[in-house]
């Protein structure tokens, strides 16, 4: 809650007892003075939007600089060009070989890995996906995208793994790192593809090099857990028989930790698809592209069907690789049928290159944007009562009014609010940081694109946190309801981001309300797993103590396993807003408009490039704000006693 | 007694923030919890000085947290000690360089631990060739030295399994086979039987007393368990707060506890099965018969039980030829009893090895 602004006179000879206000009076009172500021300000001092900020040029201006010198500044010639050029080579290379497999070749090699990675289950799966791919007619595009994801995988990997062992074996590193690492994920994936234009321009390179920067984190981060996790027995024992640090490193850590790093592969590799279709804002090539197009003119059913051949890579890709992290070790014969059965069917993919045609066949393609749109016309046709009196309420009862409030505030009540808000629930320090981005965002000339952003993740994260805390609550204290929730929650995380755009556009058309429904899709099941959680980690022992005593289970609940999960339920109430923010911003692709949209006018159109950029670091801003002001919750930064060894 | 294996003068292990600076400063003869209050130190090891003779069993003993987990890591610099000197045949191992250190790691000592430290994803066989693996021995000498310390540890025909298939006892085998098969002088085990069941641990302690008399290593064994310190120790040293207490044979603990913490310790400890009759031992009253049987000075009180049966007469104690006193029946049934007075009057004929 708000706390006063505005100090209590202190009661000076009253008695200390008198003194202790009970505990809602701050909060109110906060409230109170906030609202009578804001009546008494109400249209004073705000920041109403200039599309023309001086800012804006400025950067536009050095955006021509930046092409002018492109091949004369030694920066570029000697450093940056070379890096876009590193990454095009290998974005060609990994694309062309994936050509030249030829879609059998391509099909019998997944399937080949399928079995390497988890025998004949994940054979079949990767099969059937990278099939359905070519049923669905985008073969081609789907081999860009594919090129596109390992390209930035493979480079992600390639740095980050060594990073993130790095940080795994030293604790200054990590202490580096890993606030980068947290600022880098809370950064909507908007944000990164602006600064990559400048630098490296559009197209293919770009794109990687963009995807392989928001994909690296995961690697990092789990690749330094795993790594801090080996065994230290096994470790002393290895360097009790006087291994060396690169022994050791080789044959103990590296081998214990390969599971929990193929995990951090699949990490890797979610993140990469679900910014690949996006890097078609900067012209790079593949089912983005047309998902973009169709999504530009409410072609819901055009938009779908590339939106669910994304999905089935990313349903292959994640299968994959789950398998190969749980793979066990067997003995030599069972090497030998998972080589052999991987030789045999990538031979078979290849044999079958010169038989059949180079592209894949059209007649088993299937049409399925028409049926679609019929359904999606139904729908507008016969729900229409319903959808559109859920947007109504949503827009008119909560947006606009909320949205109103915050725009027509002075900047300084904001600001204020914030500041209290975040130093109550979260500290000293991430007050000041929260406010801070704030005030940067003013100074960006952004603030009532940014107070109207806010607004939309305000109310997707209020939905979501609530309906959230219900599943999760629901999910833990009933067995067969989690049975039931599981396999929708575990589905929905392997779905890229932006797929979730698509069912909210075929219910809702464009607009605000699309991309909040969007964002609950998205972040619900993040937090009602880890509200189910929080409250399973409850301890059995606790909980038999307490119904020993007597206590219903809404006693039981209330008393012993909200106050106990506290900290899960911050955690996930942090992840809800963070997820929101990214979500809502990808939103300005079905009409959401706000900050997300000045990111995308800015690479349509020349002369928005600066305002798009700015927008850009606005949006990190705002990520860093939210994640401060509810971060008191997640314990990340708690300070906790070193232990030198 | 020549040159010993290991010799350990005036260590300290502190953790903490500059805490070389703790040595040799008042702040050093604190107890651990005022040090820590003070610094925000931990004084693990603390001033310990011992030797090991080669070939000898020399068991570390004391509760947990007592430190003696932390002065077996010192010997091999797994933990780097803070001062002291320490000699590993001679060779200053403080001074060695991180070459000579491997090669000391390598060739010379190696260690087993209490949660084995095996590596899941190897075999057994390649479990105990990891050490000759690193010293870059080929893989098929390496499998088949391998093999050779599996059977002798009663392993043999598990060369193929994972440790994970394998009981705790049996894990607990591979773990001491692969300190063995690099065949080093000095064998270092850190609670190596804590983690087994009771039955499990009697057997793994004979399998130690056996491959001592097989192979005839020096061994440092460290042990909470005092049963254990005295069926395996020639000689103990009892920690205490990162200190040793006192240093002796068991005999020489159970008859002659230097203060109260050892008395308490051994208080349960049946004398009569540890001491011998040197500890009971009196000069002859005025005509009391000497012609009785006669037994070493060594011989163990409880051993001494048929004789005395099988005569009345008091038994003479000889050392060296010499008669060092008379035990009567009723000096050996004061002794067996299970509540035993303390012996202290023999105390004199004891040495006890103190270290403060």
């Amino acid at each position: 809650m708000v706390s006063a602004p505005v100090q209590v006179a202190p009661p000076v000879e009253a008695p200390a007892r008198a003194r202790r206000l009970p505990r809602w009076v701050a909060p109110v009172a906060g409230v109170v003075a906030v609202v009578v500021l804001y009546v008494a300000f109400r249209g004073k001092a705000v920041l109403p939007h200039d599309d023309d900020a001086t800012l804006f040029h400025w950067l536009n201006d050095a955006r021509d600089w930046v092409d002018a010198n492109r091949n004369s500044s030694p920066i570029f010639l000697y450093v940056v060009n070379y890096i876009r050029l590193g990454a095009a080579g290998v974005y060609e290379a990994i694309q062309a070989g994936l050509v030249a497999l030829g879609w059998p070749g391509l099909l019998g090699l997944a399937a080949g890995l399928g079995w390497l990675a988890g025998g004949w289950r994940i054979a079949l799966v990767s099969f059937a996906g990278f099939a359905g791919v070519g049923v669905l007619g985008f073969w081609e595009a789907s081999v860009e995208t594919l090129a596109l994801t390992l390209s930035s995988v493979v480079l992600s990997l390639l740095f980050g793994i060594p990073l993130g062992i790095w940080a795994g074996r030293s604790p200054r590193v990590r202490r580096i790192v890993t606030p980068v690492l947290d600022v880098m994920q809370i950064m909507p994936t908007f944000s990164y593809l602006s600064p990559m234009v400048l630098l490296f321009l559009i197209g293919p390179a770009s794109a990687t090099i963009a995807t392989m920067i928001y994909a690296m984190p995961p690697a990092i981060r789990i690749t330094a857990m795993a790594i801090q996790r080996v065994s230290g027995v096994a470790v002393e024992a290895s360097e009790s028989l006087g291994a060396t640090g690169w022994q050791t490193l080789g044959k103990v850590r590296l081998p214990l930790a390969l599971n929990t790093i193929m995990l951090g592969v699949n990490q890797t590799i979610a993140a990469a698809l679900s910014m690949v279709p996006l890097t078609a804002l900067i012209a790079a090539p593949g089912l983005g592209e047309d998902l973009l197009r169709a999504l530009a003119r409410v072609n819901v059913g055009a938009a779908l069907v590339p939106g669910v051949a994304i999905v089935l890579i990313a349903i292959v890709l994640d299968r994959m690789t789950r398998a190969a992290a749980q793979r066990r070790e067997g003995g030599t014969r069972a090497r030998a049928v998972r080589w052999g059965g991987f030789a045999v069917l990538t031979a078979a993919g290849l044999a079958l290159l010169p038989v059949l045609a180079q592209d894949f066949p059209e007649q088993w393609e299937v049409q399925i944007v028409r049926p679609i749109n019929d359904v999606v016309d139904w729908i507008e046709a016969h729900w229409y009562t319903f959808t559109g009196f859920l947007n109504d309420v949503v827009a008119y009862g909560l947006l606009n009014p909320l949205q109103d409030v915050l725009t027509n505030a002075p900047w300084w009540l904001v600001t204020a609010a914030v500041l209290v808000f975040a130093w109550r629930v979260s500290g000293a320090a991430a007050g000041l940081v929260a406010t801070a981005c704030l005030l940067c965002v003013a100074g960006l000339q952004l603030w009532e694109h940014a107070m109207e952003t806010l607004t939309m993740v305000l109310v997707a994260s209020v939905i979501t946190i609530a309906a959230g805390l219900a599943l999760g609550v629901a999910a833990a204290r009933s067995r067969w309801f989690a049975a039931g929730l599981r396999p929708l929650l575990d589905a929905a995380q392997t779905m890229p981001s932006f797929s979730y755009l698509l069912p909210a556009v075929a219910l809702f058309g464009n607009g605000r309300f699309t991309a909040i429904t969007a964002s609950f899709i998205y972040a619900v099941p993040v937090v009602a797993r880890l509200v189910e959680d929080g409250l399973r980690a409850v301890p059995g022992t606790v909980m038999e103590a307490a119904r020993s005593a007597g206590s219903t289970d809404r006693q039981l609940l209330w008393k012993v396993q909200l106050p106990m999960a506290r900290g899960s339920l911050l955690l996930a109430a942090n992840q809800g807003i963070v997820m929101t923010l990214a979500m809502v911003v990808i939103g300005a692709l079905v009409g959401a408009g706000a900050l997300g949209y000045d990111v995308v006018a800015g690479f349509a159109q020349q002369e928005d490039y600066g305002k798009g950029l700015a927008a850009g670091v606005a949006l990190v801003l705002l990520g860093v704000m939210l994640d401060r002001i509810t971060q008191g919750a997640n314990g990340r930064r708690s300070p906790h006693k070193k232990r030198n060894a | 007694m020549g040159t010993a294996a290991i010799e350990v003068r005036g260590l300290w292990k502190i953790f903490g923030p500059k805490a070389d600076r703790i040595i040799g400063s008042p702040d050093a003869d604190l107890e651990p919890a005022q040090l820590r209050a003070k610094t925000g130190c931990t004084a693990a090891v603390r001033d310990v000085s011992f030797e090991v003779r080669p070939g000898e069993v020399f068991v570390v003993m004391g509760l947990s947290g007592s430190g003696k987990s932390t002065l077996v890591r010192c010997l091999t610099r797994l933990i780097e000690p803070t001062a002291g000197e320490l000699r590993i045949d001679g060779q200053d191992v403080r001074a060695m360089s991180a070459k000579q250190l491997r090669e000391l790691r390598r060739h010379r000592v190696s260690m087993v631990f209490q949660h084995f430290g095996l590596l899941p994803h190897r075999k057994v066989v390649d479990n105990v060739g990891y050490g000759l693996e690193i010293q870059g021995v080929g893989k098929a000498e390496r499998h088949e030295k391998a093999r050779r310390i599996l059977s002798l540890v009663g392993l043999g025909g598990h060369e193929d399994s994972y440790p994970e298939q394998l009981s705790g006892g049996m894990q607990q085998r591979v773990g001491l086979a692969r300190a063995l098969a690099v065949d080093p002088e000095v064998l270092l085990f850190d609670e190596p039987f804590s983690a087994l069941d009771p039955l499990i641990r009697r057997d793994m302690q004979a399998e130690v007393i056996r491959l001592h008399r097989e192979v005839g290593k020096t061994m440092v064994f460290i042990t909470h368990d005092l049963s254990e310190a005295l069926k395996l120790g020639e000689r103990i040293a009892i920690m205490r707060a990162g200190a040793i207490v006192q240093v002796g044979t068991p005999e020489e603990l159970v008859g002659a506890p230097a203060d109260e913490y050892v008395a308490d310790f051994v208080r349960d400890v049946p004398r009569a099965q540890v001491l011998s009759l040197r500890w009971i031992c009196r000069a002859p009253e005025p005509g009391e018969p000497l012609d009785g049987p006669e037994l070493p000075a060594d011989t163990v009180i409880h051993d001494a039980v048929p004789a005395a049966m099988a005569s009345d007469r008091p038994i003479r104690v000889v050392a060296g030829g010499e008669l060092v006193g008379v035990v009567s029946r009723v000096d050996l049934l004061g002794a067996v009893r299970p509540e035993p007075q303390p012996v202290a009057a023999a105390a004199s004929a004891g040495a006890t090895g103190e270290e403060a």
